[in-house]
């Protein structure tokens, strides 16, 4: 119409995603901060003074003199908000851990000092990640894949027998947990018929085949778990758009059915799905717990189970930040996704 | 005369018939039982003409446009009779073939233009899909054409428009850019579902006008779906007014409008509100509820709410099913109705109708020659320029 509209009508997805991006970055301060109450705030309401703390850190039997010697090199006597402020830092930039002549450099991003190992807390973490990495982001692909194209055939022919069977099988594969269908994958493959090896990990690096190997069984316990629901849900998103007038007119214009279901009924129905995809795909990058458990993966799951049993307090923490970190940005890339699918998101 | 006339209808029936029906039934078997959405409809219709399907929510109208663009492929589904497009039996024809038909030989526009239009797609690029999938044109040339159908159908700056989303038109917009989009293979048939009914009343005049110019335009064949009987007025030749999925009464549009002879017709002019009588005056609306498709009253579907019941002789409205006949003396040509009621109880009927408040001032008018007022609107319409004097005659 008038000129003026041209104006914020030129860039809407740029625009979009500036302030998406904006958003995220806020909300990541809000979970640090959140995160660093819990672990060094809360436990001095709970009574437990700096010296209690820095004890932990200090090893079986502490001395006086140890303890404070490390309340001073952690900074534990400090304001809050400065201990905070440097744990931001850190993050950034490094962090020098000053104790007399005692200094111990933690290189950006430092995420703090494991207490257990006396180890920065970061690069055992991305030692872990590859690990979880690859089984997230292959069962991600499996399930997101298998999981939509049965939903879609089941949603074509309600009741048909495909239909019955694969929504049967699914709601199996929401009912059980992985520590089940995992020990019976491994049953089966592992030691009955011995067709892949039964746990661990090998280096994409150092073997890209053995590699594959370790990960399909892991890849197809993981995904079964969420195909299923995939399926579900895309059979419910289906069969609702597909009586849609818009996929009527699809038809009255005389598209062949291939592309009225896929380009105007599924993606339409897919909106809902990247929702979840999004977040389910952010939780597992932060640990598959019970799959790298079950698989003997020394991943981030393992790694979070061993440094909550152990009460490695900056491990902890520094999973959580890790895991928040995904599910944010997992969320900020579907909100961008839901942009380039739903034109009607770009203007709200 | 009489018999020239029939010769050159009959000529003009065989040349010109884009669409013929007969006994159509559409039914559909639900756990409640089987409904007879569609039963036994029988129409046929020239290029360069209109057709008006009239009747309440649930009389089958749409579902006999469904099924004439094959849109009912559920498998509870039954269809039967005839639907011939163009000399092409559509009913026993596959699945496929009538996909390749929809578009280039006949295409639909719906009642509500947002929720017909894909809310992720631009306006342009669902204009181009339809032309794209029946026409060996580049993207290039399909757009172009996307462009001057925009154009055609009146929007502005229509190069600039046809990258926007459904959402950033206007639902006159939206509706002109459906009409764009049905008429972007030419198609000989074009079949409007309450076209007007979702827009504003000074839009709904214009989505009108512009179907009918495009008609004169393009030549096609038009069928119109609706309830709104000022629509009918305006742009139709002919009418069929159907009732619990039956045809009750068909003929040409003046001559239905001026002398309806089914009393259902009757009640639904009946029930329009009109600018042309005293403010004082009450609507009429016909009693009772639209019947269930599943039990269908016995007999004459209409009974029970019919107020003429009673000067049938005997039982026979709820005993005989009325077969659909001619009218005589008056009505045209083709004017049938489906009633027990003989003429002159009918021309009774139609006199006291006349005389209530609806038709006073309309009756008075008529009388020297009925229809003249429909006449006069109608032939606004751009091929409707015969069918007065055929009434007169």
């Amino acid at each position: 119409m008038s000129p003026s509209r041209a104006l914020p009508r030129e860039r809407p997805m740029v625009t979009f995603i500036i302030r998406r991006v904006l958003r995220t970055v806020l909300l990541l301060l809000a979970v640090s901060i959140i995160t660093f109450c819990v672990f060094f705030v809360i436990p001095r309401f709970a009574g437990q003074n700096s010296a209690e703390l820095a004890a932990q850190y200090v090893g079986r039997n502490p001395t006086s003199d140890a303890i404070q010697q490390m309340i001073q090199k952690l900074g534990l006597n400090e304001p809050l908000p400065v201990q905070y402020w440097k744990y931001l830092v850190g993050i950034v930039a490094g962090q020098h851990y000053n104790a007399g002549p005692n200094v111990t450099y933690c290189p950006p991003p430092c995420f703090g000092y494991s207490f257990r190992n006396t180890e920065p807390v970061w690069p055992q973490m991305t030692a872990a990640l590859p690990v979880t990495l690859s089984l997230a982001v292959g069962a991600a692909v499996l399930w997101l894949v298998g999981g939509v194209a049965i939903g879609v055939l089941s949603a074509l022919r309600p009741g048909s027998l495909l239909d019955r069977v694969s929504m049967g099988t699914a709601l199996a594969g929401v009912s059980l947990p992985i520590f089940f269908t995992g020990q019976v994958a491994l049953l089966l493959f592992a030691f009955k018929w011995q067709i892949f090896p039964g746990s661990g990990y090998v280096n994409v690096a150092t073997n890209p085949l053995a590699w594959f190997e370790h990960l399909v069984l892991p890849w197809i316990t993981l995904a079964f778990l969420y195909a299923a629901l995939y399926a579900r849900l895309t059979r419910a998103g289906m069969l609702e758009t597909m009586g849609e007038d818009f996929v009527r007119t699809a038809r009255a214009k005389g598209l062949r059915e291939r592309s009225v279901v896929l380009k105007h009924g599924l993606r339409a129905a897919l909106t809902p799905i990247l929702t979840i995809f999004g977040m389910d795909l952010g939780l597992l990058l932060g640990g598959a717990i019970l799959t790298e458990t079950t698989f003997s993966m020394p991943g981030l799951g393992q790694f979070t189970v061993l440094a909550i049993q152990n009460q490695d307090f900056p491990e902890i923490m520094g999973v959580v930040m890790l895991a928040a970190f995904f599910i944010v940005i997992a969320n900020m890339l579907v909100d961008i996704l839901y942009a380039v699918i739903d034109p009607r998101v770009r203007t709200a | 005369m009489t018999e020239t006339a029939d010769v050159s209808d009959s000529l003009i029936r065989v040349q010109g018939q884009v669409l013929e029906v007969s006994d159509l039934k559409v039914h559909f078997a639900t756990d409640d039982g089987l409904v007879k959405a569609v039963d036994g409809v029988s129409f046929s219709l020239q290029r360069g003409r209109t057709l008006a399907i009239v009747g309440e929510s649930g009389s089958g109208k749409s579902v006999t446009c469904m099924a004439v663009m094959g849109l009912l492929t559920g498998k509870n589904t039954r269809i039967s009779g005839e639907i011939q497009l163009d000399g092409e039996d559509l009913v026993g024809a596959s699945r496929e073939r009538v996909r390749q038909l929809r578009g280039p030989k006949m295409a639909m526009i719906f009642q509500d233009p947002l929720t017909s239009l894909h809310p992720y797609y631009t306006v342009g690029h669902q204009i181009m899909e339809a032309y794209l999938v029946h026409n060996k044109v580049t993207k290039k040339e399909a757009r172009q054409r996307a462009i001057d159908l925009l154009g055609r159908v009146g929007i502005p700056s229509p190069a600039r428009r046809v990258d926007d989303y459904p959402h950033q038109f206007s639902g006159g917009m939206r509706q002109r850019a459906m009409i764009a989009m049905a008429l972007s293979c030419d198609p000989e048939l074009l079949i409007a579902d309450e076209p007007t009914t979702a827009l504003d009343v000074t839009v709904q005049a214009q989505i009108l006008d512009l179907i009918l110019d495009l008609q004169a335009e393009f030549g096609s064949a038009v069928v119109i779906i609706t309830h709104d009987l000022g629509v009918v007025a305006e742009v139709s030749d002919q009418i069929l007014v159907m009732y619990a999925g039956r045809p009750v009464e068909t003929g040409p549009a003046v001559g239905v409008f001026s002398r309806p002879a089914h009393p259902y017709t009757g009640g639904l002019l009946g029930s329009m509100p009109r600018l042309d009588t005293v403010r004082a005056d009450r609507l009429h609306p016909i009693p009772g509820t639209p019947p269930s498709l599943i039990n269908v009253p016995s007999g004459c579907p209409f009974h029970p709410r019919c107020a003429y019941r009673e000067r049938v002789g005997g039982n026979r409205c709820a005993a005989e099913v009325p077969a659909l006949l001619q009218v005589m003396p008056y009505g045209g040509l083709d004017h049938k109705a489906a009633c027990h009621l003989s003429p002159d109880e009918r021309e009774l009927a139609w006199a006291e109708l006349a005389s209530t408040s609806q038709y006073q001032t309309d009756a008075a008018s008529s009388s020297p020659s009925p229809g003249s007022q429909v006449a006069a609107t109608s032939g606004s319409s751009a091929a409707s320029g015969d069918s007065p004097s055929e009434v007169e005659a």
